[in-house]
């Protein structure tokens, strides 16, 4: 998927002037947060808080011998059937993918929801190549329809309203409108069935694979995973190569953790193990099994200033949390991961030089922080971007400017304090009868886009307080 | 004991009478307070924008200046967070001056947490009558977990009304440099902040943080709300005399 992360300001400008999304956004507003903590709270809060320790240690365990596990996971997963294929790159996914296709004669894919596969930009890859792709994911599906990218990462169409559904379900489907959720799902499920039973591939992703066993987890609230991975002739998981984690234990508690944090489930409608392809007696299952681990910029994180980013189990509470994605959208962000995780993510991947706002587009609140699950200290991940950034001359020079010019004066009190007092004097008598200041000049003029500045008393606590103290004395 | 008081640069530059709040309070409880002249800033400004050698430059002068104290103190979550969670960050490694920062951050705290859990303030010397609603700053809250101190203190006087508003623990999208950078998206979540505190049917919202307090006054007043008050806990603390 083509990164559009440069154009975060204008994206966002955009998203702020938009009614109907604006609207959707504030309907989302903080659902699965509430549901989040009321999860929380029956789960006992220190018993999670516990759990949340215990799960960032096993992702941390797991990551610390890498390619150990990966190579453990290969085995496994080979004995038991599974063929094992690696991707350096988002190129080289659609490669093995389309070569899985040419082999296998397959035509038609049904797809389960896939965040990698985004990366891959592999349906167009797919549709180039002649296979036909249908997204079963009632989000995705939705976004197939409508030629969209996911706006979040498990609730992928969050950013659209029934009305925009129902009028897309009428173009594409053919049948009169409906303002019926309900019937609006089944006529989903209708038109999805065929492709179910026709498709000769299913593509899913994978929310864990585990090395003891060489299976690949999937957890869905719709069911339609299990039908993409096990109805079609070939099924292929695509994951990244951070998922892995040792042993069916650790899988059971990230797997408390990932339903709450995401949607404050106790556990998902649908959770899939899913260890090699049908053997002799099975009642289902595909011929065959694969499993492409993808890089993708990955591995260049491992032991680096970013390395907590790769624990991340893709559960989306970090977006719910966060106050600037609740007010921008997904789609300001530019790249497949939004929210906090992308303002990572995409520098990391794509290039710190192409996301240069995403790093400066929060407030470092610390919200996300202490919602996830595994305990990314996003905050801290976001600043040192910010310090990469000025280590590598990315920012602005007006900005460097600014800053050498307040460290100069901060570290020299006398300074300071002649340059404040005269800051204060000056805003004061701009905020004139009303106390507060209307226009900015220079830099200022950001704050005052959308508010006022209430102007400064008039004089410093420094000079008062010395003046003060010569009257008492 | 002796409390270095750690004025910031916003409250010196914007709100003195905030600066002076916080001093009556600390006598209250019974201080011996000192305001060392050459204070400036934590450098908190560089250390959020990516510049460590300002934000170090400017930790290593704050370390000086103050560590003689008993307690180091700030009205200010923010500040006191930078000093508290993130001077260890930025001497990490470094054997002498990471001895010296963690020292000074085992000393540092919030005003209000300072008040209700080190010096113990039974009194508050302030009167105030009226609604208010509390705005949990960001830094306060989730780095240095201060959420009942405030509570429990303007609880001290007798004509307050708490009337706690939806998401006080979200953030009212200051942010720093953020305000002014994305000036649009800030002004925005200030705007999601302001509908808030004025559901809530508070006279007044209060909040321990300079920044926040110049965004959603400044905020309130662009939207033409006139009458709505934005107080720092330690005015209303010391209200009236």
């Amino acid at each position: 998927m083509q990164v559009a992360s440069l154009h975060f300001r204008e994206r966002a400008a955009g998203a702020l002037a938009n009614e109907r999304l604006q609207a959707n956004l504030r309907r989302f507003g903080s659902g699965f947060a509430d549901k989040r903590a009321a999860a929380r709270r029956a789960f006992g809060e220190e018993a999670f808080e516990q759990l949340r320790d215990a799960a960032a240690e096993i992702r941390d365990r797991a990551l610390g011998d890498l390619d150990a596990w990966l190579l453990r996971f290969e085995a496994e997963a080979s004995r038991r059937g599974t063929t094992v294929l690696w991707a350096q790159d988002a190129d080289e996914v659609c490669r093995l993918v389309l070569e899985v296709c040419r082999r296998h004669g397959l035509a038609k894919a049904i797809k389960s929801k896939s965040m990698l596969s985004e990366e891959a930009g592999l349906n167009d890859a797919l549709g180039a190549a002649g296979v036909n792709v249908v997204e079963t994911d009632l989000g995705e599906y939705i976004l197939q329809l409508a030629g969209e990218p996911p706006s979040h990462i498990i609730a992928p169409a969050i950013h659209k309203d029934q009305d925009e559904v129902s009028a897309l379900f009428v173009k594409h489907h053919g049948r009169p409108a409906t303002d019926d959720i309900a019937r609006m799902t089944r006529e989903a499920r209708e038109v999805l069935r065929p492709h179910f039973l026709s498709a000769d591939l299913g593509i899913s992703g994978g929310n864990f694979l585990v090395a003891e066993t060489g299976s690949v987890a999937i957890v869905t609230n719709e069911g339609n995973g299990r039908m993409v991975t096990t109805l079609p002739r070939v099924h292929i998981a695509i994951t990244g190569i951070e998922k892995v984690i040792p042993t069916l234990e650790d899988l059971s508690a990230l797997n408390r953790l990932l339903p709450r944090s995401a949607t404050g489930q106790d556990i998902e409608n649908y959770f899939s193990i899913l260890t090699g392809p049908r053997a002799p007696g099975d009642a289902d299952g595909p011929e065959h099994m694969f499993v492409i681990l993808v890089d993708n910029g990955r591995s260049g994180l491992v032991g680096g200033a970013l390395k907590e980013m790769l624990r991340c189990i893709r559960c989306g509470a970090c977006m719910n949390h966060c106050p600037v994605y609740q007010t921008v959208g997904g789609h300001s962000y530019g790249w497949v991961y939004p929210g906090p995780m992308g303002s990572v993510l995409t520098p990391a991947y794509q290039g710190i030089e192409n996301a240069l706002d995403l790093p400066q587009a929060a407030t470092l609140c610390g919200a996300c922080h202490v919602a996830c699950p595994v305990k990314i200290p996003l905050p801290d991940l976001l600043r040192t971007l910010r310090e990469m950034q000025t280590d590598r001359g990315l920012r602005p020079w007006g900005e460097r400017a600014a800053f050498r010019a307040w460290a100069f004066a901060a570290r020299r009190p006398w300074l300071y304090a002649w340059a404040t007092r005269i800051a204060a004097r000056l805003l004061h008598w701009m905020g004139g009868r009303r106390g507060r200041i209307a226009r900015l000049p220079l830099a200022g003029r950001g704050w005052t886009l959308g508010r006022d500045f209430p102007a400064p008393e008039g004089r410093t606590f420094r000079d008062l307080y010395r003046v003060g103290r010569k009257r008492r004395a | 004991m002796r409390v270095g008081l750690f004025v910031t640069c916003l409250v010196d530059l914007m709100r003195p009478r905030i600066g002076f709040a916080a001093l009556e309070l600390l006598e209250a409880a019974g201080c011996e307070v000192v305001v060392p002249g050459g204070q400036t800033c934590c450098g908190q400004p560089g250390w959020n924008s990516g510049d460590r050698p300002a934000a170090r430059a400017l930790a290593e002068k704050v370390i000086a200046e103050f560590e003689p104290f008993d307690y180091v103190v700030a009205p200010s979550g923010s500040c006191a967070g930078m000093i508290k969670v993130h001077y260890r960050e930025l001497f990490a490694g470094e054997g002498a001056w990471l001895t010296r920062a963690e020292a000074l951050a085992a000393k540092t705290y919030e005003l209000t947490d300072f008040l209700v859990n080190v010096a113990r303030l039974q009194q508050v010397p302030g009167r105030f009558a009226g609604t208010v609603t509390y705005h949990d700053s960001c830094a306060g809250l989730r780095e240095l977990g201060v959420k009942q101190p405030p509570r429990a203190l303007l609880a001290k006087l007798p004509g307050i009304e708490l009337r706690e508003m939806k998401d006080a623990e979200v953030c009212c999208g200051f942010g720093g440099t953020f305000s002014i950078k994305f000036g649009d998206i800030s002004a925005a979540m200030a705007q999601a902040k302001c509908e808030r505190i004025q559901a809530s049917g508070a006279g007044a919202v209060v909040l321990g943080d300079l920044g926040c307090m110049l965004n959603i006054e400044g905020r309130l007043r662009r939207a033409g709300d006139e009458t709505t008050r934005v107080l720092h806990v330690a005015e209303v603390l010391t209200a009236g005399k």
